[in-house]
């Protein structure tokens, strides 16, 4: 049975940085992916990371920022770690290999991003994810005589023994073979649960996977109501156009040609917060003023940005707005509207990764520090990865010292063994499609559960997830075989996605006040006397998920009206 | 909508079954891609279609396939144009080439693709004290090296490569593209020390035979071999690396022919790589063996009609005002201050502003009434 100090499950950056933080530490670490790490969906993170790096700025101008951007939501402990210590990281970054651009003076380029009061985004071109998820897959390899790699393998239970963490149950996807791994460690870095929403910027892949399986374990989860809506995605698919568009000048206009943000954030403009920027678009779409042949989009005028800045800084957009919209947006503007991007919700845990299970950690978009609360700012999600990742590697490493490995039973293993067995006897007859019932589950999750909600949506989105656990336990998959059977890796997907998405909507029911992501038209209004505070979600069997709440951290921002 | 036919290679190993065709037909907008075909086959009809896929956006570089033989990313192809090249009315998608099938479309990158990535040392090396802020470097030099850092990893030029065809262990495009990315870095060290490894390599940089095919297949336009042929042109034009394979002298001898003569002059090629630079290169031993030892591959050439005894002995002729403007072309290149190197990224495109607000006011106005005339 493989052992480990520490063993990751996800190979993103939060994954990637804590394997190399947690084997800097001493720890023998292994990371696990249920695809090759290189296809982790950070690799989609395009306009860069943020950082107080310019001599001018400061880091608590930074934390402000982030803390005004998250409605007050986010607990100022965790947002002061995370900017004091975003300049050191940055610069490792590029001390291993990360070509950051640079400006004239060969210093590091900072571009301007959402809510933030300077310059202050570092970046390469418009493929800032691709190039550091490369960057660290290199020093993975350098290091490989101490990181393991389990490259697609597909965790399908968390192993927990005398209330710790013993290890994880997971499939070879390429044999299909189970195995028990033990570790004295487990850090969930598996990403988000974007996909949930139909259409949205995550790929496949972000199915929750260690939201639910933590969950599962008895991990509460918090912030699961804030989920962000990016200002500018495809209508048709939801593909990403980077906010970097707006930050290099890209404006935004209705369909009677206005740059409507000058009524919603005169200051700001386009570079407002993600959710004051959605809400804004959404806005003049319902009321009648959108663009484009169905006036249900709204123009992103790249043109005003000179051409050969597009095509050096953001080029990886003028390939999307060609080859997926039929469109050069160095000539002329492109249709976008708000689209399902990131959960700020996830798996709650302290500044150093731990969850309340111990051995338990989280790092990433899986995991609630929380340092988006109600809203992230862009480009600040690259930062939570690696300052949380690191953070959770080297703490775990740190643990592992002190921890005798365990040694779990394999009867773990023979559980889930014919936990997929019967999957892939399921009948047909009655049944429905995997497929089927995430699409069911995605088109209602953008319904009801998206920019604007209210009771009656959220409540008729409670039913379909209910009725649609219901069904996901007995449908059907064609694929019967060993090999790369991605038929059954889906019907669990489709699991933990239905456990996510039942967090999110019991979550956004209970919060009656809107803030940051969270826009209840029955509650128009930001009630800081009632729901300042987080909102918990805990298993209860296979009754209604437990609800309880927990107080924000504040050091030295209060609670103010916030304008953009 | 408009329906598709695709005919997708199937392999299960684990059936004891061989490889077979499977048709299905889809509806679909014309733009809509080929992934999207195979996922309403693999959601609706049949969920055992084995392939990768995540981003549907050509970022993450997981499903590459060949479409009607050709390398690409299935997501990153349309329906209409996978079409247009069909050969018989249906679209045709298989697994990658040069690499082992695992099942349906997917391939076993490990074994081939990162094994090579992994030969050629893919992390910087830099030297001396690290610094304690970002390193100093020209701006302009980031920017270049972004192009071969736009490699997705997807395997499409590797699928294609017809050197790796009859030499698995070239190196291959995507590795030696990656090298590019920190031979071109200034903060790498060792840009004469994975210069020398590659060029001394058998199955390196010299093994390139120009085909062009990886940069055909490369959905990202990081054009492999032209980070290859930047990698010659450092070793040889910027380090003087005189390596085991002749792959400098090679290239010497055929730019010198091509100068002299305007055209390749065949027969004098190998002498010249070998031997020396100069008519006299024949006369030397080395020269003599590998003649010998071509003269199979010649005789062949010559049966074929590949070249004519009179041409191989001789050379071509062009007129004296062809030579001259051939002459001209070298004198210009090379009598450049620095080497032009093509940039995806690199580009001296700028519009006037002036001209451009006008223009773009235009537009808006354009699309903002096409708009409501739709809506009216």
């Amino acid at each position: 049975m493989p052992s480990h100090d520490v063993l990751i499950i996800g190979a993103g950056l939060a994954g990637q940085r804590a394997a190399l933080a947690a084997a800097e530490g001493g720890a023998t670490v292994a990371i696990m992916s249920k695809v090759h790490p290189v296809r982790s969906h950070s690799v989609a993170a395009a306009g860069g990371i943020n950082a107080a790096i310019n001599v001018a700025d400061d880091w608590r101008s930074h934390a402000y920022d982030t803390v005004k951007g998250s409605d007050f939501l986010g607990d100022q402990d965790a947002i002061e770690i995370m900017c004091s210590e975003a300049p050191a990281e940055v610069m490792h970054l590029e001390h291993i290999g990360v070509a950051f651009h640079r400006n004239a003076t060969g210093e590091l380029d900072l571009r301007a991003f959402g809510g933030a009061s300077m310059n202050r985004t570092a970046y390469v071109a418009d493929i800032t994810g691709q190039a550091i998820l490369h960057v660290l897959y290199e020093q993975l390899m350098k290091h490989a005589h101490a990181i393991d790699r389990f490259e697609e393998w597909f965790t399908t239970s968390l192993v927990v023994e005398d209330g710790r963490v013993a290890g994880v149950v997971a499939r070879d996807v390429r044999s299909g073979a189970m195995e028990l791994f033990a570790a004295k460690n487990v850090i969930l870095a598996s990403g988000g649960a974007g996909q949930c929403f139909e259409p949205t910027t995550n790929g496949l892949i972000c199915t929750g996977d260690g939201i639910a399986l933590a969950y599962r374990i008895g991990a509460p989860l918090m912030d699961m109501e804030m989920v962000q809506y990016h200002p500018t995605c495809l209508p048709e698919n939801g593909f990403l156009i980077t906010e970097g568009a707006r930050g290099e000048g890209a404006h935004l206009l209705n369909g009677d040609g206005e740059r409507f943000m000058e009524k919603y954030a005169p200051n700001k403009l386009e570079l407002a917060s993600r959710d004051v920027v959605s809400r804004a678009e959404q806005t003049e779409i319902n009321e009648g003023r959108g663009a484009g042949p169905r006036r249900d989009g709204i123009y992103l005028d790249i043109t005003v940005v000179p051409r050969k800045r597009t095509l050096e800084a953001l080029r990886e957009i003028v390939n999307i707005g060609k080859d997926f919209a039929g469109v050069d947006i160095t000539r002329e503007p492109i249709l976008i509207r708000p689209g399902q991007h990131y959960v700020m919700g996830g798996v709650k845990t302290d500044v150093n990764g731990r969850t309340p299970i111990p051995g338990l950690y989280a790092a990433g978009e899986v995991a609630c520090v929380s340092v988006h609360g109600g809203n992230r700012l862009g480009a600040n999600s690259l930062l939570d990865t690696l300052i949380f990742g690191r953070r959770a590697g080297e703490h775990a490493a740190a643990r592992a010292a002190s921890t005798r490995m365990p040694s779990p039973s394999r009867a773990y293993v023979r559980a889930d063994e014919s936990m997929i067995e019967r999957i892939i006897r399921r009948p047909k007859e009655g049944a429905r499609r995997v497929s089927e019932i995430k699409h069911e589950l995605g088109t209602t999750m953008n319904e009801h559960v998206a920019v604007f909600r209210d009771e009656p949506g959220l409540r008729t989105a409670l039913a379909v997830v209910h009725r649609l656990k219901a069904e996901a336990a007995v449908a059907y998959i064609d694929d019967r075989g060993t090999v790369f059977n991605q038929d059954v890796l889906a019907a669990i997907e489709l699991g933990f996605m239905l456990d996510c998405a039942e967090a999110m909507v019991t979550a956004a029911l209970e919060r009656k006040e809107s803030r940051g992501a969270q826009f209840r038209v029955d509650f128009p209004q930001r009630n800081d006397a009632q729901w300042l505070k987080h909102i918990d979600i805990s298993r209860n069997g296979d009754g209604a998920p437990l609800v309880s709440y927990s107080a924000v951290t504040f050091t030295q921002w209060q609670p103010e009206e916030r304008k953009y | 909508m408009a329906e598709f036919t695709l005919r997708l290679r199937r392999y299960d190993p684990g059936s004891g079954r061989a490889p077979y065709w499977d048709q299905h037909t889809v509806e679909l907008e014309p733009h809509r891609s080929v992934l999207e075909a195979i996922l309403q086959v693999k959601d609706r009809v049949d969920g055992s279609i084995g392939i990768r896929c995540s981003c549907m956006a050509a970022i993450c570089g997981s499903c590459g396939v060949r479409i009607n033989g050709q390398p690409g990313l299935a997501c990153h192809t349309h329906l209409d144009r996978a079409l247009a090249c069909a050969r018989d009315g249906v679209i045709e998608v298989e697994a990658m080439g040069n690499m082992p099938i695992i099942k349906d479309l997917i391939v076993d990158m490990e074994k081939v693709h990162w094994k090579k990535i992994r030969r050629v040392t893919p992390w910087l090396l830099p030297e001396g004290v690290v610094p304690e802020r970002e390193h100093l470097v020209d701006r302009d030099a980031m920017v270049d090296v972004t192009q071969s850092m736009a490699c997705i990893q997807c395997g499409a030029c590797v699928s294609d490569c017809l050197t790796m065809e009859v030499d698995p262990l070239f190196i291959g495009p995507a590795a030696l593209a990656k090298v590019y990315r920190f031979v071109g870095d200034p903060r790498d060290a060792r840009e004469r020390e994975r210069l020398v490894d590659l060029a001394e390599d058998p199955h390196g940089m010299y093994s390139c035979t120009h085909c062009f095919k990886c940069i055909d297949a490369c959905p990202k336009g990081v054009a492999p071999m032209s980070q290859i042929m930047r990698l010659r042109r450092r070793a040889t034009s910027d380090w003087h690396i005189d390596d085991a394979n002749n792959g400098r002298r090679h290239e010497e001898a055929f730019v010198t022919l091509v100068r002299d003569y305007g055209l390749l002059h065949e027969a004098e090629l190998l002498p010249r790589s070998y031997g020396g630079n100069s008519w006299l290169g024949k006369f030397h031993p080395a020269a003599g063996k590998v003649l010998l030892e071509s003269l199979p591959v010649v005789t062949k050439a010559i049966l074929r009609g590949k070249v004519g005894i009179r041409q191989a002995m001789f050379g071509h002729k062009l007129p004296a005002q062809s030579l001259d403007q051939v002459q001209r072309i070298f004198d210009r290149v090379e009598g450049r201050p620095q080497r032009v190197e093509q940039n995806l990224y690199v580009s001296g495109e700028d519009d006037d502003g002036a001209a451009r607000a006008a223009d773009r006011a235009g537009r808006i106005e354009k699309a903002v009434t096409a708009q409501r005339s739709v809506v009216r």
